[in-house]
């Protein structure tokens, strides 16, 4: 029970802390991809990019004179949205880096006497920065040490999958609400209410969890399915509304979401509801029956569920729908241009109506995910954490694309998932994980300054992200 | 160039006129060469370097702030302020200026009018106007007449003329021949980005087309004498109102038979479209009925007309016709995409959609570099061509079409007019609407006259352009029109008022201008309206 608490409160919590190791991740995978580029010029130069600033590592890129290496340079250079997007990543990390130094006082200092002894501050800054991202890296992916003691016989398996494990327990919801978001927008529509979306689904969810007595697999898959219904009906709202009326889905949206939070608050402390003998806001927690499965056996350390499972379905389901079906060609049609839609016949109402019933039954899957799974198996004030918001940017980064979401998703799961470790064992702030979100969304947002940045050529990337950007 | 010259660009869509001339104005760099103004370079990095160097450019679309005054906008970009450091803006002195300077030119405009209020044809005048404020030798004119009413298109030649006497030189980009006849001292023809020859004016049409295509383009409509069968579309006393609530169809009938081509004339905004668009179910009938072959259709929802045969050529492609982020093919199947073989159910066939696009594209002449290119990366010519092949790709009964060769290079209507005639051979029942004379007199078998949501009239294509022209101004004539008119009462108004330029030829063309209430033009102009009837793009 107090387990069950515990992991209920924290989950808001721990979404900042994780944001941070999908950060290192990335930063990490962006530094491979530059000491490969730079393998002749200097693989050493690239590994010591982070604290020196953004400047040096390239320019020795540049430097590198060799015909491959230009080449390599050069289709890089010519901007697409994959290298924009990890541009942006990497320029992220580097600000994250300047961040880390300049919040930390003692490093700080060793800056204050930098003519005298250049040393001193650059050897401070690289440590503490090296140990952020390291810790970042090893929270969300692994952790060199455990693999060690594991190959030595001295400790378990269990520590070497855990990054892992939590990276993917964060992604899981991330990529519904990501899904949510992006399908909304291929019809024409921002769904900014993936959050109320999620949080009347992880409502539903809960209370089917608690309150049908029913034989496992049955429960599970009806609990699951009271999620969706739940988003689902928060989702036909608005898109009612603009079909019938032309409410704009914004507005609505927004305010949907502020009236979900409140009905949550409320009926968390109604009775039969209400866990009894608690004094503070929680529910009743879900029947083992109704739990989304441990995917790595019951270890505390191993949460990830099969939440993660359904969500990669989702990704698919939702791929194809777009691309594959009818209903995702009317989908595209009205999003691209309502009137030509409607002139060759389809009911441009209609379909807002259904995306955003499916846009809504997807986040309250994610919601459902939140008290399903492992992250918490009772209802607080903040069980469903930022998912809905975060499923923004998450759609956003991964270009309202099914696939590029789900990678997204990943990234966000894995910078949640590192910034607990960074934190614990780093000392750096939580705060750095959401700085380094935002950083690299609003890079992704603006392709021109990423490409003005780094001089690219070409300027085709990223043109739907910033006409998203421009939608508002 | 020359000073006091009015030079025309001519070329197809895409043919790299607009591009040139952006490299002019600055907004684009050159790769390679250079621009010679009064004998040294131009290196415009900008269009503030353009205006120094006396460039003045007015776009295509313009570049107008619609909420500001006509005033405010020319003054936008050289804001005079008094007031030092405080800044204020001298409102009084840029409405001195645009009075100074559009009485100079006789461009008739209010300075204190909001510019969203104003008809296209004034706007486009306070494009100019701030140009001429910004003191520039060389004004260009991209295609200007394309957004521009016939009479409309009237007044801007006639204020080129006077530019040109006041000693500036004009670069006048368009592809409508008989313009460029009236008013051009030299014309340079581009194709694919390079000058293939200059004329003169007093070249023919023929060749100009020609030069233009590179190829002999045939310039008037062949077609057999139509054999019409049973009536397909009856059209019922129908009464539609606008957006605004306003009465825009005022109790039309009409029928169209099999084998025929119906064409409406009229000047635009007399209740063309909303009539198309109440047949097609985009738009609520108020009264009357609309039968097809017999059914009554009216009240129906789009995709049923649809699927009961009527193909549908929207007035405006890139709004109603058209996802432009979607590729050729699916742009070609976006009415039958949920229909055996391209969908079934909720299953979509990409295979099936692609392969219908490879046969589609040749057959209609559709000049794309792939079935997957994104629709709007075509030039307007090949994305009309896009829509003539969804319409006609399926088995059809009745075949609406808004403006179809609207916008279209010479190449492309000569394509699209075959097009037409051919689907009338084979039976299927034609109803053309169209602002271009020449085009509803080259197409049609009967010719139906509408003016403020009537039908004034309708007469045979053999009938003289002057009458015809007459109808569309709101003229009626019970001996030459065959029973049907209504709305004399309109004549006298129509009379009464006078159209605001000189309406010296293409009289037969205006009625009301657009927003300009009641301002008709005079039927006084000389009885030869032919040479350059403004915007007619099918006799050529």
């Amino acid at each position: 029970m107090t387990d069950v608490n515990e992991s209920g409160s924290p989950s808001p919590e721990k979404s900042p802390v994780g944001q941070r190791s999908g950060a290192e991740a990335v930063a990490t995978v962006g530094e491979a991809e530059r000491s490969a580029a730079g393998s002749a010029s200097g693989p050493a130069e690239s590994g010591g990019t982070p604290p020196g600033g953004p400047g040096a590592g390239l320019t020795d890129r540049d430097g590198g004179g060799q015909q491959l290496l230009r080449m390599f340079v050069q289709n890089l250079w010519s901007a697409n949205t994959v290298t924009v997007t990890v541009l942006a990543i990497v320029l992220a990390t580097l600000i994250g880096a300047v961040l880390i130094i300049v919040s930390d006082p003692d490093v700080l200092a060793t800056w204050g006497y930098f003519t005298a002894q250049p040393s001193d501050a650059l050897n401070a800054s690289w440590a503490v920065v090296s140990e952020a991202y390291a810790n970042l890296f090893k929270g969300a992916v692994v952790d060199p040490a455990a693999v060690q003691a594991w190959a030595d016989g001295t400790g378990e398996w269990q520590p070497v999958f855990a990054p892992i494990s939590e990276t993917l327990t964060y992604t899981a919801p991330l990529v519904f609400t990501g899904l949510a978001v992006s399908l909304a927008f291929r019809g024409g529509l921002f769904n900014i209410g993936a959050q109320g979306q999620a949080t009347i689904g992880v409502i539903l969810a809960a209370l089917a969890g608690f309150l049908l007595p029913l034989p496992p697999v049955v429960h599970l898959i009806v609990a699951v399915l009271a999620g969706a219904l739940g988003g689902a009906i928060w989702g036909f709202v608005p898109g009612f509304l603009k079909a019938r009326t032309g409410a704009h889905e914004v507005i609505t949206t927004i305010m949907l979401n502020y009236v979900s939070f409140s009905f949550l608050a409320w009926i968390i402390v109604q009775n039969g509801v209400h866990e009894p003998g608690r004094p503070e806001a929680i529910s009743r927690p879900v029947d083992g029956s109704a739990q989304l499965p441990q995917l790595l056996g019951s270890d505390l350390r191993l949460r990830v569920h099969l939440g993660i499972v359904l969500a990669v379905a989702a990704t698919w389901a939702v791929h194809w729908l777009l691309n594959r079906s009818t209903f995702g060609f009317e989908l595209r049609a009205v999003g691209a241009n309502p009137d030509a839609a409607r002139t060759a016949g389809i009911s441009v109402g209609r379909t807002y109506v259904l995306v955003m019933v499916i846009a809504g039954a997807l986040s309250g899957l994610g919601g459902a995910n939140m008290v399903l799974g492992t992250t918490a198996t009772a209802l607080t004030p903040l069980v469903v954490a930022q998912i809905g918001f975060d499923g923004i940017l998450v759609a956003l980064l991964g270009r309202v694309k099914p696939w590029g979401v789900a990678l997204a998703a990943l990234l966000f799961g894995a910078l949640q998932a590192g910034g607990n470790r960074m934190q614990s064992y780093a000392s750096i702030s939580l705060e750095l994980v959401t700085v380094l979100q935002a950083l690299i969304v609003i890079f992704i947002a603006a392709p021109a300054l990423v490409k003005a940045i780094f001089g690219l050529r070409a300027a085709r990337a990223a043109r739907l992200s910033t006409s998203m950007a421009k939608g508002w | 160039m020359e000073p006091g010259e009015i030079h025309a660009l001519l070329g197809e869509n895409g043919a790299g006129k607009s591009t040139l001339m952006n490299v002019l104005y600055g907004l684009l760099q050159p790769d390679e060469g250079e621009v010679l103004v009064d004998g040294r370079p131009l290196k415009a990095k900008g269009p503030g370097d353009a205006i120094a160097a006396g460039i003045g450019m007015v776009h295509q679309h313009f570049m107008l702030v619609p909420v500001f005054t006509v005033a405010e906008n020319v003054m936008l970009g050289a804001e005079q302020v008094r007031g030092g450091i405080l800044g204020v803006l001298d409102r009084r002195r840029a409405r001195r200026q645009v009075t100074e300077v559009s009485t100079r030119y006789n461009l008739r405009v209010d300075p204190d009018a909001v510019v969203e209020d104003l008809p296209v044809g004034v706007q486009q005048r306070v494009e100019i106007l701030k140009a001429l404020t910004r003191d520039v030798d060389l004004l260009i004119l991209d295609e200007p007449t394309a957004v521009l009413t016939p009479q409309e298109t009237e007044e801007l030649l006639g204020i080129m003329g006077s530019l040109k006497e006041s000693g500036k030189s004009i670069v006048f980009i368009t592809h409508k021949l008989k313009e460029v006849k009236a008013i051009a001292d030299r014309i340079t023809v581009i194709r694919r980005g390079r000058t293939v020859g200059t004329a003169s004016p007093s070249a023919s049409e023929d060749e100009l087309a020609a030069l233009m295509v590179g190829r002999t383009v045939n310039l008037t409509v062949q077609k057999a004498a139509a054999a019409p069968g049973d009536p397909v579309l009856e059209v019922e006393g129908l009464v539609i109102d606008d957006e605004r609530s306003v009465r825009a169809v005022d109790g039309v009938d009409l029928t169209v038979r099999a084998g025929e081509v119906l064409g409406i004339a009229g000047v635009q905004g007399n209740g063309q479209t909303e009539l198309i668009e109440a047949l097609m179910g985009l738009r609520p009938v108020l009264h009357g009925t609309v039968s097809l072959a017999g059914q009554r259709i009216d009240g129906w929802p789009t995709k049923r007309v649809l699927r009961a045969g009527v193909g549908y050529v929207p007035e405006d492609r890139s709004v109603d016709g058209l996802v432009k982020e979607f590729s050729v093919a699916e742009n070609l199947v976006l009415d039958v995409y949920d229909r055996p073989p391209f969908g079934s159910g909720l299953v979509l066939r990409p295979d099936a959609i692609s392969a219908s696009a490879r046969e589609r594209i040749p057959e209609f002449d559709v000049r794309t570099p792939s079935a997957e290119a994104a629709v709007g990366t075509l030039s307007g010519g090949n994305q009309q061509k896009v829509i003539i092949a969804r319409e006609m790709s399926r088995p059809l009964k009745l075949f609406v079409a808004a403006q179809p060769t609207r916008g279209v290079d010479v190449g492309s209507i000569e394509f699209i007019h075959r097009r037409i005639i051919h689907e009338r051979d084979i039976g299927t029942a034609v109803l053309l609407v169209s602002s271009e004379l020449d085009e509803v007199i080259g197409l049609a078998d009967r010719i139906a006259v509408m003016y403020r949501g009537r039908i004034l009239g309708i007469v045979g294509p053999e009938t003289p352009r002057e009458e015809i022209g007459l109808l569309m101004a709101g003229i009626t004539d019970a001996t030459k029109t065959d029973g049907t008119q209504t709305g004399t009462a309109e004549t006298g108004a129509a009379q009464a008022g006078t159209a605001e330029t000189g309406a010296a030829d293409g009289t037969a063309e205006t009625g009301t201008a657009e927003g300009g209430a009641g301002s008709a033009a005079t039927p006084d102009g000389p009885v030869t309206p032919a040479p350059d009837v403004a915007g007619s793009e099918e006799t050529r």
